[in-house]
């Protein structure tokens, strides 16, 4: 693979003016040994025929940190050697014709602290759009503690989030209201007071909810948490909606979620739109005022879902986690949306654990420490019913938020009849589960046991017991379970 | 009104039985069970009483339903609640909660509402029981 090793050149005829060959400049180093302080990179590259791997990846290399297309004596000002990015490893990728993993070191030095937005200008920057590859796809992430300890983390943390809602031991429950579009800020606030009131802990907005003319952000803010105080009232327990506070400045964006503050909101949300840094900005904003973030994930299917281009979501999650936010989607596996069960269990990893040992089948590729950064709380949702509980239980575990939206407000005797009978099959399956019950093989068994005194979980069950989603999956992991090609 | 607090409060109250189960698998994970009673059930009331310290040293989930049972005997017209507690690093918090004894009667929350500037409501969530002094609850 690799007949083009490492050629150390004469300086002078290093940079003498002309083009090089990538590899030839430097950025191909076989032998390197990446420091434990270096960011690493593992990207799909898909050169374009006649175009030899190592020199793809050495040029990815190059375009992602100092290179540019020419010689450059310019060079010679500086530590040069350090700041170029190392490709020290490419593989073809198993059973993909014309695909390799390219790894790739880079010094810290080449990245501002505590800065998502100067990571990926490098990482993603020019390098994507580059002509000598056909497609080329950002697969993880190696980031150092030294650099994960530059940013803040989620604001909240599962730890927290639980502390604040009093809810323990149990996954949390929400429902996205629906219609998304078109309701008034009364009719909408009272779909988050029957579904809280029936036994949800979250009532959520919509991703495209914002301000607009059949519903402004102060109209909706003021019945929602008429709404969730009712709520409240009604069952003795915490409760929160997530006021949407996504709009067109940062400016109007505090102010909203100013306002949701000064009315008693325990959680504010945002979309994944509006980009990394004021993504940030909003995490600095949560931290400081005691509020739970929520990410919406709108957009990341335009570059996330495609196996050879773009960047797969475990990079996407874990600049979230670097950049703060508490709640994230993160796949359901059995719902309507894109989720193998090995990669979204790689995913849920990212987001919980406070160390990822390199799994290929989920495919994690590195060691990640997370240096204690707080744990972020996964959000299942899309096309799920009560009648997965017992498999959401066992691919999703208990820290994450299920969320149902028609699997709520579609029941058939109404919102809070579809929350209680969420809530009755949580509890339900959560107890079993602890008991000691086989959960996967007894699911239905013990829901139609719990639904022998819940009428609205046995007219869930009766409504939704033939609805499911098997469809093949677009992006699972590419690994060999053999060391030579896949380590 | 039922108080819905605990990870447990929709489904039919536990059994003496059901307590030890699911206290069982508490303290095979490891974690410390404790009981705690109330007669303030807002749900920002963090602090119940405890009954005892937590239990970090007990292997059987018999003397959990023990001490809930003497509990009982002194406040059972009063919350009971069974929590457990994690020292994992990175949790250090509570890993379960739910409730085992309930008051005959339970008058719930009054909201109150104070209308404030710009259409702005503020709301207060008072217990009926808690206008009458501790201990002349429920």
């Amino acid at each position: 693979m690799n007949e083009m090793s490492n050629p150390k050149m004469d300086a002078r005829k290093r940079y003498s003016a002309g083009v090089l060959k990538y590899a030839q400049m430097g950025y191909w180093e076989p032998d390197y040994t990446p420091k434990d302080t270096d960011v690493i990179a593992l990207f799909r590259i898909t050169p374009q025929d006649g175009v030899d791997a190592v020199e793809a990846a050495a040029a990815v290399a190059g375009e992602s940190s100092t290179a540019t297309w020419t010689v450059v004596w310019t060079d010679r000002l500086t530590a040069c050697e350090k700041y170029r990015a190392k490709a020290y490893r490419v593989d073809p990728v198993p059973n993909s014709a014309g695909e390799y993993f390219a790894y790739i070191a880079y010094d810290l030095d080449l990245f501002e602290p505590g800065s998502i937005a100067n990571l990926t200008a490098s990482i993603i920057g020019n390098v994507f759009g580059f002509k000598p590859l056909k497609a080329l796809r950002l697969e993880d992430m190696r980031l150092p503690v030294a650099y994960v300890k530059t940013f803040q983390g989620p604001a909240t943390g599962i730890v927290v989030e639980r502390e604040r809602l009093n809810v323990y031991g149990r996954p949390l429950l929400g429902a996205t209201v629906k219609p998304k579009l078109g309701l008034s800020g009364r009719n909408y606030g009272r779909v988050v007071y029957e579904a809280l009131k029936g036994g949800l802990d979250f009532t959520k907005d919509d991703e495209n909810i914002n301000s607009q003319p059949f519903m402004h952000w102060r109209d909706r803010f003021l019945y929602c948490m008429e709404a969730v105080n009712r709520a409240s009232a009604a069952t003795g327990e915490v409760k929160g909606t997530y006021l949407n506070v996504t709009a067109g400045t940062m400016e109007q964006m505090y102010e909203r979620a100013c306002f949701a503050k000064d009315l008693g909101s325990v959680i504010v949300m945002i979309d994944l739109v509006i980009g990394y840094t004021a993504i940030q900005s909003m995490a600095k904003w949560a931290r400081d005022n005691d509020m739970i973030l929520h990410l919406h994930r709108a957009g990341h299917s335009t570059y996330t879902r495609q196996r050879s281009h773009g960047v797969s979501f475990r990079v996407i999650a874990k600049w979230m986690r670097l950049a703060g936010v508490d709640h994230l989607h993160a796949g359901t596996v059995v719902g309507k949306l894109e989720g193998d069960p090995a990669t979204t269990k790689g995913y849920y990893d990212i987001f919980r654990e406070e160390r990822n040992p390199m799994a290929l089948e989920n495919g994690i590729f590195f060691d990640q420490d997370w240096a204690s950064l707080n744990k972020m709380m996964p959000v299942a949702s899309g096309g799920i019913h009560a009648g997965q509980m017992h498999q959401l239980l066992t691919y999703l575990g208990e820290d994450v938020v299920l969320q149902f939206g028609g699997g709520t407000i579609g029941h058939p005797h109404g919102i809070q009849a579809g929350a209680t009978a969420n809530r009755v099959a949580l509890e339900a399956m959560v107890f079993a589960r602890n008991a000691g019950r086989d959960i996967w093989n007894k699911g239905e068994d013990i829901l139609r046991d719990a639904a022998k005194t819940c009428t609205p979980l046995k007219q869930a069950l009766d409504v939704w017991k033939d609805v499911s989603f098997n469809y093949a999956s677009t992006d699972a992991p590419d690994f060999a379970p053999t060391p030579e090609v896949s380590m | 009104m039922r108080l819905r607090q605990g990870q447990f409060s929709f489904l039919p109250d536990l059994s003496d039985d059901d307590i030890r189960v699911q206290a069982q698998y508490a303290i095979d994970h490891g974690w410390a069970v404790s009981v705690e009673y109330s007669d303030d059930p807002h749900p920002r009331n963090t602090y119940w009483e405890m009954w005892g310290h937590p239990m970090f040293d007990n292997p059987d989930a018999a003397a959990v339903v023990f001490e809930v049972n003497e509990c009982r005997k002194e406040h059972g017209g009063k919350y009971i609640r069974v929590i457990a507690f994690d020292s994992t690093p990175g949790w250090e918090s509570i890993r379960m909660s739910f409730i085992v004894n309930r008051p005959a009667t339970e008058p719930g929350f009054r909201l109150v509402r104070q209308e404030a500037a710009g259409r702005v409501v503020r709301y207060t969530i008072e217990s009926y029981a808690t206008r009458e002094p501790e201990g002349l609850r429920y």
